[in-house]
């Protein structure tokens, strides 16, 4: 059972924002009342923000840093508080990456207190710094550190962009299932490229198999 | 090879530690940096030493002390930044001390912008600095060029005494790509009795100084870093072409504007428009007459200077074509990245239709 709120962390450049793009559009086009927060004070390129005018066509909501990501010094806006006041909302948090980005949460410590809510920790088995159970564990024990959170659920979303495989995706399943049996923590989503989807289904184990289109696409990729 | 997913920042950071550096002074700037907290992650592991400076200029001089001791050693910084190390790179150039700089460009003038730009051309490739000097500049479009060309600088400064620069953007630094650390050529390698180590009480002392203050002895020092500078246009120019024989569109564009031209390529090809690409790989040495061949062939209508600038690398393309074909030129400063569309839409005007 997902929780209303899911914040979504990770390693940087495991996909976690390709990952909360999809996720947000995905429950808002399934008729739910979706917001996306962009927390992200880490990444300056490849922000969520950068869609907005696609989440917000399908009737996502998208709360963004302080001058839509284009500062040094991005700062949290209230804004972010009508996801824990308003439960009306499904509420997605795309994080910035490593400890240091999930540092951000320590600002909304009371109001996640009292909110149960899901800590994903996107996987990727492509890169380089998380590409053994040792230390994917390493960096997800640094984000809980920083965060005070526990991770809930880990994301499967291994893939090599534009030369991504099915043998990347069930690689990436076999780390994630290896990362689970280390920490206890549950496989939550596999996140796989739609053209990938029916060949990986049966393959993956447990979570849930969540097909992804690529948006968050290099500036000379869109349209081809 | 097993191939993994890098961000180009960091590639950059790992490709130094392939290569043997143990050194780097810096200073955080976004968007490069990733490459001194990777350094500063990393480097201790292998005994060697991360050291943020107090400022860019501090960190340019911490290289040039460190690179006189002979060892291997890097700075990176973005366009600001950059601009605050050029009286180090002129000194650097002129106490012959090799090194390797990265620049991830962004949006100028000034503090300008943290998204990508190439508005540094000129500096990059005339220098920012005093005097007559060059440092050969290596420009990837991609994260594996990325890894490949920070292992090759480190090559190319060692042989030829000389600084090198790695010139990337703002796009390169910031964008995952998948990474291959394969073997690059591998180069001889000159000894460094030069360097500052140390006599042991065995040898005359060695200096790094830049200064000759007879101009007799500073005019001979001139022409002897002439020489090296011819050695290094004759020796080390690279430039890729890629379906640029009998193209009616050339497009000459360097790091993430060929990719775009690339993608441009594309959506003409679908109109019935055959455009190619000449890049170039090391815009300092400039490959000029490898340029004017590409453009001299009959099929060649217009060549197209696609930049994020508002026209640097033209004038280079002009010294290349000497009038011998018309040149136009779309490009955006500021942080912005022309669409294939936009680029593809210039190669139309530019021949017509």
């Amino acid at each position: 059972m997902k929780k209303r709120i899911q914040i979504i962390t990770g390693h940087y450049g495991s996909g976690k924002t390709e990952f909360a793009v999809n996720l947000a559009l995905q429950y808002a086009d399934a008729g739910v009342k979706t917001a996306l927060a962009d927390l992200d004070i880490v990444n300056p390129y490849f922000r969520s923000t950068e869609r907005r005018s696609l989440l917000e066509a399908h009737g996502v909501r998208v709360i963004t840093t302080s001058f839509s990501g284009y500062v040094d010094l991005p700062a949290i806006t209230p804004e972010v508080l009508t996801l824990f006041d308003d439960p009306s909302y499904h509420g997605i948090i795309d994080m910035g990456g490593d400890p240091e980005g999930a540092h951000v949460l320590g600002r909304f410590e009371k109001q996640l207190a009292r909110e149960d809510c899901d800590v994903l920790c996107v996987l990727n088995a492509n890169r380089p710094e998380t590409k053994t159970v040792e230390k994917a564990v390493l960096y997800l024990r640094g984000i809980e550190q920083a965060s005070g959170l526990k991770v809930t659920g880990l994301v499967n979303n291994t893939h090599l962009c534009r030369e991504t495989g099915v043998e990347d995706i069930l690689k990436g399943a076999a780390l994630a299932r290896a990362v689970s049996e280390e920490t206890g923590i549950e496989v939550a989503y596999h996140a796989v490229e739609r053209k990938f989807a029916e060949q990986v289904r049966y393959q993956l184990g447990e979570g849930e198999l969540l097909p992804i289109d690529i948006y968050m696409c290099k500036p000379w990729e869109f349209g081809l | 090879m097993e191939k993994e997913l890098w961000k180009g920042n960091e590639a950059i950071a790992e490709a130094a530690i392939r290569a043997g550096c143990k050194y780097f002074f810096g200073y955080p700037i976004t968007p490069q940096t990733e490459v001194p907290e990777y350094l500063s992650l990393h480097l201790p592991e292998i005994g060697g030493c991360f050291l943020q400076a107090e400022s860019e200029v501090a960190a340019i001089n911490m290289v040039y002390g460190a690179g006189g001791c002979g060892v291997r050693v890097m700075t990176s910084s973005s366009s600001p930044g950059i601009s605050l190390k050029q009286e180090g790179i002129t000194y650097l150039c002129g106490s012959e001390v090799p090194c390797v700089i990265i620049n991830v460009m962004r949006g100028g003038p000034g503090l300008g912008t943290i998204q990508p730009a190439q508005g540094d051309y000129y500096q990059a490739t005339r220098g920012g600095g005093n005097g007559d000097y060059r440092t050969p500049v290596l420009a990837p479009a991609n994260v594996q060029e990325a890894a490949d060309f920070v292992r090759m600088a480190f090559d190319i400064a060692d042989i030829y005494r000389n600084p090198v620069m790695v010139l990337a953007d703002g796009m390169i630094g910031q964008m995952m790509e998948a990474v291959e650390w394969h073997d690059i050529e591998k180069r001889e390698l000159p000894a460094k009795p030069w360097a500052t180590t140390g006599t042991q009480g065995k040898r005359e002392h060695n200096v790094i100084n830049s200064l000759y203050i007879q101009p007799e002895p500073c005019a001979e020092h001139n022409e002897k870093l002439e020489k090296k500078y011819k050695l290094i246009e004759e020796k080390e120019t690279r430039y890729e072409e890629i379906d640029a024989e009998g193209c009616e569109v050339l497009f000459t564009a360097y790091g993430t504007t060929s990719r775009v031209c690339r993608a441009a390529m594309k959506l003409l090809a679908d109109e019935g428009i055959k455009a190619g690409l000449f890049r170039p790989i090391t815009v300092w040495p400039f490959p000029y007459a490898q340029l004017k061949k590409a453009a001299a062939q009959n099929s060649v209508k217009a060549v197209v200077v696609a930049e994020l600038s508002l026209g640097q690398m033209i004038d280079d393309v002009k010294i290349a074509l000497e009038g011998s074909k018309p040149i136009s030129f779309i490009g955006k400063a500021g942080g912005l990245v022309p669409t294939p569309r936009e680029v593809a839409d210039a190669a139309k005007k530019a021949i017509g239709r």
